[in-house]
């Protein structure tokens, strides 16, 4: 039997800041979500963002999902593919985009795991715990739309390959 | 005509910073200031808040430094719980504190140097943006890039082991800790296949401050003159003299070295330490107050606590500080950019501090929480990543904190940033009529040696673009660079 695609999803953002937990939020449910059906072959990751070690965490992957707080202009959530992409150093900022990520584990490791973002609509940013309405109603779209995508282990590369939407 | 240039980094929500840059007719700077809009609501955040949730609550300050937040809050709970003022615990509950922190110290400073500086250093700090980054340290330098984010990856794994996951924490609670160290995660870091074990982080260690110190003997007159300024140094240090970056007492030398405050109880910081507000920022200028607010003001971190302790005690780490102090006949270095070869000894320090406390068996005792008398006040101060992070809490009848202070480390640095960023703008902007890249890179670099965190708190998606404009007296734009 064909061994199933490997598949990290890793949200990220501060949980301390409303709607900028989205991303964490969506893990945990996820996780359950994968506990529940004891589904194979994917693994989670959670922090205040990405650095530079996720190339190494990337590296051995099929497939990786970041999923993240927008406060883009969009409906609820939409999924975009991650190209690889240099990024001058910014100011003092320690953070670094997902495609930042992809470039480097490229660079680094040889290994360009199909990668995708999952932006999650949100709309309160304050030093508060807890999402706003609004922002898991979304998150809770996203999650049925994931859900689908990962069901069958064997297509899940193709059908995320035919799903971006934004 | 006057001008005034202004460099501004944008951020989607607050935590942003700028550098105004003013010139007279003849293109003299006459006045630079770096503006730092810093959050001040955090602390109105934690009144009426349990005190045994300040430890985890406060890990939202900063998705950068955390765990710092994280242990000076539980500090200040220690004492407000009867557990004494940072030496009451129990020695397993101290040591898993310690070995969290020297992670987090680990982790933070590789990340500053691999990511942030050694693009400057490899290619220059003249050299274009598009090849002063990361990825071109990957591609010329890939060795040096793969150990940037093993070494990175080994301190947040530290972090993980200690304070139960990356994201908010609830390793250290008042009085103690909520976990030991199991013997498979001890052996995980210890005997881990290579790299990825605390000797070879040690190794790898080594050879970054070889690298910096080479990288100083050969541009030592640029190094020597950029952004140097004398200033005070403030650190905790370790009762007798000691580095010691998670307990000690408070110590601040003069830029010759003569201690100026002597070894003092943090829990009477407010004798000593006030805080001054300008009209142009929000953030505070602390200072020394015998010394006065014009007198009193001081450098934190790496730089300030190798200036301000007496030695080192590892012993790797001690060569390397009697070589860096050497190089100034023994007295402070007060040049801004030796503060990377100061964190990369500090690099040093924490590896060999993990080895160490990972081969103690005290990781594994049970015996992990203290309780006292509770008192109403606790003041935890610790040495952050980037210099000395107070944090000062009150709570009333129904255990509710009724007061918070924190000085966090960019707070303490305000003034030396200020000075900085002047002193580069004098060398680098006197009588030019345009911003160059040189120019923006040097202003960037001077900030960056500092490695002040203004973009903690929150993000999401979003850019951290740097801009200068520049303006003549009538507020006109004559010029706009952005990177």
């Amino acid at each position: 039997m064909k061994k199933p695609p490997t598949v990290l999803i890793y949200g990220y953002g501060n949980p301390g800041r409303q709607d900028d937990g989205l991303g964490n939020a969506f893990v945990e449910k996820m996780e359950q979500w994968v506990r529940d059906g004891n589904i194979s072959s994917i693994t989670f990751d959670s922090n205040y963002q990405l650095n530079i070690e996720d190339a190494e965490a990337i590296a051995d992957k099929d497939l990786v999902i970041f999923v993240d707080a927008s406060d883009e202009p969009i409906d609820d959530f939409c999924l975009t593919r991650v190209n690889a992409s240099e990024a001058s150093v910014e100011f003092t900022m320690h953070a670094v985009s997902a495609s930042f990520i992809l470039h480097l584990c490229n660079q680094l490791f040889d290994k360009y795991p199909e990668c995708y973002l999952l932006h999650l609509k949100g709309y309160e940013w304050e030093f508060k715990e807890g999402l706003s309405g609004k922002a898991n109603s979304n998150m809770l779209k996203a999650f049925d739309f994931l859900c689908k995508k990962l069901r069958h282990p064997e297509s899940r590369i193709d059908l995320f390959k035919e799903s971006v939407e934004c | 005509m006057a001008r005034k240039i202004t460099i501004e980094p944008v951020t989607r929500v607050e935590g942003h910073g700028k550098v105004t840059i003013h010139m007279d007719d003849n293109n003299n700077i006459v006045q630079s200031r770096l503006h730092i809009v810093e959050f001040r609501g955090f602390e109105r955040f934690v009144q009426g808040r349990p005190y045994w949730e300040a430890p985890v609550l406060v890990q939202r300050l900063c998705g950068i430094c955390p765990v710092s937040h994280h242990l000076a809050a539980a500090k200040a709970m220690d004492v407000i719980v009867g557990a004494g003022n940072g030496d009451g615990l129990t020695p397993t509950g101290e040591k898993m504190r310690r070995l969290m922190h020297y992670g987090q110290i680990f982790q933070s400073h590789v990340l500053h140097f691999f990511h942030l500086v050694s693009p400057d250093l490899l290619f220059g700090i003249d050299a274009s943006p598009e090849i002063r980054n990361i990825i071109s340290v990957s591609i010329e330098h890939r060795d040096i890039a793969v150990q940037g984010v093993m070494m990175r990856k080994f301190g947040q794994e530290i972090i993980r082991a200690t304070a139960g996951k990356k994201i908010h924490g609830t390793g250290a609670i008042p009085g103690g800790i909520n976990k030991n160290l199991s013997i498979e995660e001890r052996d995980f870091f210890l005997k881990g296949d290579d790299p990825f074990n605390a000797d070879h982080m040690i190794t790898w260690s080594l050879s970054a401050v070889e690298f910096i110190k080479d990288y100083l003997r050969k541009n030592r007159e640029m190094v020597d003159n950029f952004a140097a300024f004398p200033s005070n140094h403030l650190s905790i240090v370790r009762k007798d003299g000691a580095m010691d970056l998670y307990h000690g007492v408070l110590r601040a030398v003069d830029h010759n070295g003569k201690k100026i405050l002597h070894d003092v109880d943090y829990q009477d910081y407010l004798d000593y330490i006030g805080e001054e507000v300008k009209s142009w920022t929000y953030m505070k200028f602390p200072f020394i107050k015998k010394l006065g607010k014009e007198d009193g003001w001081y450098r934190v971190g790496p730089l300030a606590r190798l200036n301000a302790c007496d030695f080192i005690p590892t012993p790797l780490a001690q060569k390397e500080f009697e070589e860096f102090r050497a190089y100034t006949g023994g007295k402070p270095n007060n040049m801004s950019l030796y503060t990377h070869w100061a964190r990369l000894i500090e690099v040093l320090h924490a590896a060999e501090m993990m080895k160490e406390l990972l081969n103690d068996p005290d990781l594994q005792g049970d015996d992990l929480v203290v309780k006292g008398t509770k008192t109403r006040e606790g003041i935890g101060l610790l040495e952050a990543p980037r210099g000395t992070l107070f944090h000062h809490y009150r709570i009333n009848d129904d255990d509710l904190i009724e007061m918070a202070n924190l000085i966090v480390s960019t707070t303490n640095n305000n003034t030396p940033m200020n000075r900085a960023v002047e002193s580069v703008a004098r060398q680098y902007m006197t009588g030019q009529t345009e911003i160059t890249e040189p120019m923006m890179n040097a202003v960037e670099v001077a900030i960056r040696a500092y490695d002040p965190c203004i973009s903690c708190a929150t993000h999401a998606l979003g850019k951290m673009p740097l801009e200068i404009e520049l303006y003549d007296s009538e507020n006109n734009l004559l010029d706009k660079k952005q990177k």
